[in-house]
């Protein structure tokens, strides 16, 4: 019976995660068996795993953002004004660990803007967000003059291999990308911050009178989304060596696909990093997989609309909100 | 005897309604108060200014004789007053154990949680307070919970905390004559350790049979205290309440 009750706890814990877990090996086998010579082919997988770290670092703060009861569509735009900030630097002879460390900081301080303004004026944050995201591409398109901008000279500085390089031919992204992981699992599960972002999206009043400062929290949260779209940005940047000013937009729907495909629900109080990661491997599995197993481009979207609906039927047969 | 908390000439507005007017409190250490009045009197306000969730817009708070400054939730919780706020202030979506621990989470350094002794310590209290079903431990979610449990949930953190002085807000409104008794004898125990207990309820007889001193709410305005030797019985009380309501 003992151990009975530790494996309905568990799966009870853990359902939203183990869910998208069954979406993602679904995927695989219907992939598989759908076209299993370029399955075998490593350099589908290899695809996917360069695409992989960039979403995982926009999308594990999002769980953060939308459990405490929030969203912003604003970082598919800050992911483009950190990339600018830092490509600018380096084309200017700054040193470019010191711009990565400008650009990272430029991120958390969009954030911090974008969540004082929704949570002092208490806008709506998918409004306010999304008017951000466009006012920002706009200053960005308009600083730039809609050029591009090339940083070769970065290979031959220490960051490149270490951020970006080869490590026994597996690219470095993915072992920062692990990290991240690691860090926003015990983060948003076992620390202060993350506990206090699920009291907060749970029900704020509760928290607000067990003195939780909940606009602070709030804060915090969107400053971290901020800090992931600098990383994906600065990131991407350094892989393909060029920033250019429409760069982020492609990954504003993606990202927030992979949050509920992960299995976090949009009415706050709950999330899961594991699912999250989950997540991100669906989206990038649909997004390379479907051409490699040799089907037009044009089904993708048709595909990602209908494992997001999938997977939202899937989650809420699971689990009943709470309240 | 000290008072462990002084509100002197409270007042607090909303817009142009005025929910205190130069309302004052205090409470011993040791006794148990019982804060009464109708509807819209102004009971949860001056309660939520007390613990700090709104801040007054005139008069003084004071802590064991102390003048505090921008009081707020936080600091009323610091100076040791743990409220069990009529919503119960919980996060239904979360466990057990997070709700007891909320905002005073046991912690390492760098805000790492204490994990495995927050949830030793509610697996106690929730045993302490007479959760008996064997379904319900620490990690179990407060949404599942019946009203009594969640009432239950609420005074273990009150007890967690070591209060000094404990809030009840409407504690037994929606509960069993049994978790009624469980709340009633949680106050005996809180006032034989020498700590007290600010109780407030519609039911004039579960406060009169608790109480040691009796506190009258009026639009806003304190209109009697009294001691429980000046009132015989619960319905002379009532008959007080009742007159103080005509004459305005």
């Amino acid at each position: 019976m003992g151990n009975k009750s530790f494996f309905n706890n568990m799966f009870h814990k853990n359902g939203r995660a183990l869910g998208s877990i069954g979406y993602f090996v679904l995927l695989m086998i219907i992939f598989f068996i759908g076209a299993p010579e370029a399955w075998i082919r490593p350099n589908l997988h290899q695809s996917v795993f360069v695409m992989m770290p960039t979403l995982i670092f926009l999308t594990i703060p999002l769980v953060f953002l939308v459990a405490s009861g929030e969203i912003d569509l604003s970082f598919a735009s800050t992911y483009a004004v950190a990339a600018y900030i830092f490509a600018l630097l380096v084309k200017n002879g700054v040193d470019p660990a010191i711009c990565f460390v400008l650009g990272i900081l430029t991120g958390a301080s969009i954030g911090a803007l974008v969540g004082t303004l929704i949570v002092v004026f208490r806008l709506s944050s998918l409004v306010a967000s999304l008017g951000v995201l466009f006012l920002l591409r706009g200053v960005i398109l308009l600083l730039t003059n809609s050029r591009s901008i090339t940083i070769m000279e970065v290979e031959n500085h220490w960051i490149y291999p270490l951020l970006v390089g080869k490590f026994y031919g597996f690219p470095m992204q993915i072992f920062w990308a692990a990290i991240f992981i690691i860090f926003c699992y015990y983060f948003f599960n076992k620390h202060i911050f993350g506990v206090h972002i699920q009291h907060v999206g749970d029900n704020s009043v509760s928290a607000e009178q067990m003195g939780i400062n909940v606009n602070a929290v709030k804060i915090k949260a969107f400053m971290f989304v901020g800090v992931g779209a600098a990383l994906g940005g600065i990131f991407t940047t350094l892989i393909t060596y060029t920033f250019f000013p429409t760069q982020g937009f492609g990954y504003l729907l993606l990202a927030l696909a992979a949050v509920f495909v992960g299995g976090t629900p949009y009415w706050g109080g709950l999330g899961t990093i594991v699912g999250a990661v989950f997540g991100v491997g669906i989206i990038a599995y649909m997004e390379i997989g479907i051409i490699a197993i040799g089907w037009s481009g044009e089904w993708r979207q048709f595909f990602n609309g209908l494992i997001i609906l999938l997977a939202l039927l899937g989650h809420r047969l699971h689990g009943e909100r709470v309240r | 005897m000290e008072n462990i908390i002084q509100l002197n000439k409270v007042t607090k507005k909303f817009g142009g309604i005025t929910a205190l007017n130069k309302a004052s409190l205090y409470v011993k250490k040791g006794e148990v108060v019982g804060l009464i009045g109708d509807n819209g009197a102004g009971k949860s306000t001056l309660i939520k200014t007390l613990v700090g969730v709104y801040s007054p817009d005139e008069g003084e708070i004071l802590i064991r004789g102390n003048k505090i400054n921008s009081w707020n939730a936080l600091k009323a919780r610091e100076a040791g007053i743990e409220t069990v706020f009529q919503d119960r202030a919980l996060t239904p979506q979360q466990s057990i154990v997070k709700n007891i621990f909320m905002g005073k989470e046991l912690k390492y350094p760098f805000g790492f949680i204490r994990e495995k002794e927050q949830i030793n310590e509610a697996n106690r209290l929730i045993r302490e307070i007479g959760f008996t079903s064997k379904l319900i431990n620490a990690e179990s979610s407060v949404g599942n919970l019946s009203g009594g449990e969640r009432q239950g949930v609420a005074i273990a953190r009150a007890i967690y905390n070591n209060a000094e002085l404990i809030v009840l807000d409407e504690p037994t409104n929606n509960l069993s004559l049994n978790e009624t008794q469980k709340v009633f004898d949680f106050v005996l125990n809180v006032k034989k350790s020498n700590r007290s207990v600010l109780f407030i309820g519609h039911n004039i007889y579960h406060v009169y049979d608790i109480s040691d001193r009796f506190v009258i709410l009026d639009r806003g305005e304190v209109v009697h205290e009294l001691n429980k030797e000046e009132i015989s019985s619960p319905e002379e009380l009532m008959k007080l309440m009742r007159d103080t309501i005509k004459k305005h």
